[in-house]
């Protein structure tokens, strides 16, 4: 029986899985866009990378913030950020079609060298700031200023830790291909763990992705960071 | 891999049907098949130079082509550029020896504060691919590294690579000493990595931003030519 071939394939990658808060799942975040209503009235969207997802609910949950739809883009595209910017205008034009005006962009640069902020600009709508996530969970200037001691520095999250072997181990083909790793890691010196939470499970997991790299593990608990309150703001 | 592809053996191909295969060979990142296959071309008499070019370059210009198409991804460029630089390794003594065509001289590196070489290594082996001496000074490079090495290796071009946007800045710090010490003009700078663009290249004073190899390659001889013509209209 034919099942739509490769064309849909495609077609069904691209189209958004809707999942509320309590069902989200991992692999669906990486891998999908996936649309996550959080209350029946939506005054403002926030356009996210999947691997924002879990933290952002968080973030609007504790702090009781009200008005705000999730869209998320799959986390897998950190492995391709040139196609970041055009899936965002992607984002922003449909919402902007389906008529909602408030719209914030939940993605750092994350490698996209400006082109994201361009986007942004052109569709006049709000990002994030700051190179990559880790540096906003870390907070800005603190990332900055330990830039230097930290140059071997590889950097996960915690969505990271948990989806290791699916954006990193597989996704850069380490599992196909192991000696890739030296072309990879050889200049890393260690993982260094940005914890968004503080979960001993993940941790574990986290320090087995830094030994399968053959790199030494540091944690550091850095909590929501600036997430907090770009996501706070934007719900004002 | 299905049987009858196991079963293919180099050496009875033709030079024609060879060099497809090391294409092929070189897509699917098989460096033994490509050691296998130069050393083969070499055995028939092809001069390294033609090896070079339409087994090793041509081969990996398609690999290019597929990546900037979103074809082919990281991992796979990685490993066609072990095979080619597998291949290389034959070649290159050879090369030198048999005084193949020079393109110009490149000193390349990874600015301080920044350890990523991916990128910088796939210019390295295409740069040398398309006939120029490379110097790789690797990854976290002072200024005094990169002027250093301009000077000594009598260079024509200067290569930056980041991937950081913290340590892109330091591009310019190169270039404004290059100025300073009034040398900027005679060398063609090319700048490079993932964080970069071209508004960023125009802005520390870069002749040029390349956004992968491919286009590096394309720049340098561009500018090498030009290099070329003013020299012989002086």
């Amino acid at each position: 029986m034919r099942r739509g071939g490769r064309r849909e394939a495609a077609a069904r990658a691209s189209r958004a899985v809707s999942m509320p808060p309590a069902e989200l799942i991992d692999e669906i975040l990486a891998d999908r866009p996936v649309d996550i209503p959080i209350s029946t009235e939506t005054r403002t969207l926030l356009i996210a990378c999947g691997a924002l997802a879990r933290e952002i609910l968080a973030i609007i949950e504790m702090n009781g913030l009200s008005g705000l739809k999730l869209e998320c883009l799959p986390a897998t595209l950190h492995n391709h950020p040139e196609k970041i910017p055009e899936a965002v205008r992607t984002k922003i034009r449909d919402a902007r079609a389906r008529g909602i005006e408030h719209i914030h962009v939940v993605y750092a640069d994350c490698g996209t060298g400006g082109h994201l902020d361009t986007v942004c600009a052109e569709e006049g709508v709000e990002r994030i700031p700051g190179p990559h996530c880790y540096a906003f969970f870390d907070g800005l200037d603190r990332f900055a200023g330990q830039a230097e001691e930290e140059m071997g520095a590889f950097y996960i999250t915690d969505f990271f830790a948990r989806q290791f072997d699916t954006l990193l181990w597989k996704g850069m083909g380490l599992d196909r291909h192991p000696d890739l790793r030296d072309m990879y890691f050889a200049h890393y010196d260690r993982v260094v763990h940005l914890a968004q939470t503080d979960d001993p499970a993940l941790d574990a997991k986290a320090r087995d992705a830094a030994d399968r790299l053959g790199l030494r593990y540091v944690r550091r608990a850095t909590g929501y960071g600036e997430l907090t309150d770009f996501i706070v703001a934007a719900s004002t | 891999m299905s049987d009858e592809e196991d079963d293919i053996v180099l050496s009875e191909l033709s030079d024609d049907e060879l060099v497809q295969q090391m294409h092929d060979d070189l897509y699917d990142g098989l460096k033994d098949e490509i050691l296998e296959g130069v050393n083969i071309l070499l055995e028939r008499g092809w001069e390294p130079y033609k090896v070079l070019t339409e087994a090793l370059v041509e081969g990996m210009r398609i690999v290019g082509i597929d990546f900037r198409d979103g074809i082919l991804f990281v991992p796979e460029v990685l490993l066609a550029a072990n095979a080619m630089k597998a291949g290389m390794g034959i070649l290159k003594p050879l090369l030198a020896a048999t005084g193949a065509p020079k393109q110009g001289k490149m000193v390349i590196g990874t600015v301080k504060g920044d350890i990523h070489d991916i990128g910088k290594n796939l210019v390295s082996m295409m740069m040398e691919g398309a006939g120029f001496d490379v110097v790789d000074l690797g990854i976290n490079n002072p200024v005094e590294n990169y002027i250093e090495a301009i000077e000594k290796e009598d260079a024509d071009i200067l290569g930056m690579s980041a991937l950081l946007t913290t340590t892109m800045p330091y591009m310019k710090v190169v270039i404004d000493e290059m100025k300073a010490k009034g040398i900027r003009d005679n060398y063609v700078v090319l700048v490079g990595g993932a964080p970069l663009n071209e508004e960023f290249g125009k802005a520390i004073g870069a002749d040029a931003y390349c956004r992968d190899a491919a286009v590096a390659v394309e720049t340098a001889k561009e500018y090498m030519a030009q290099r070329t013509h003013n020299q012989r209209a002086g």
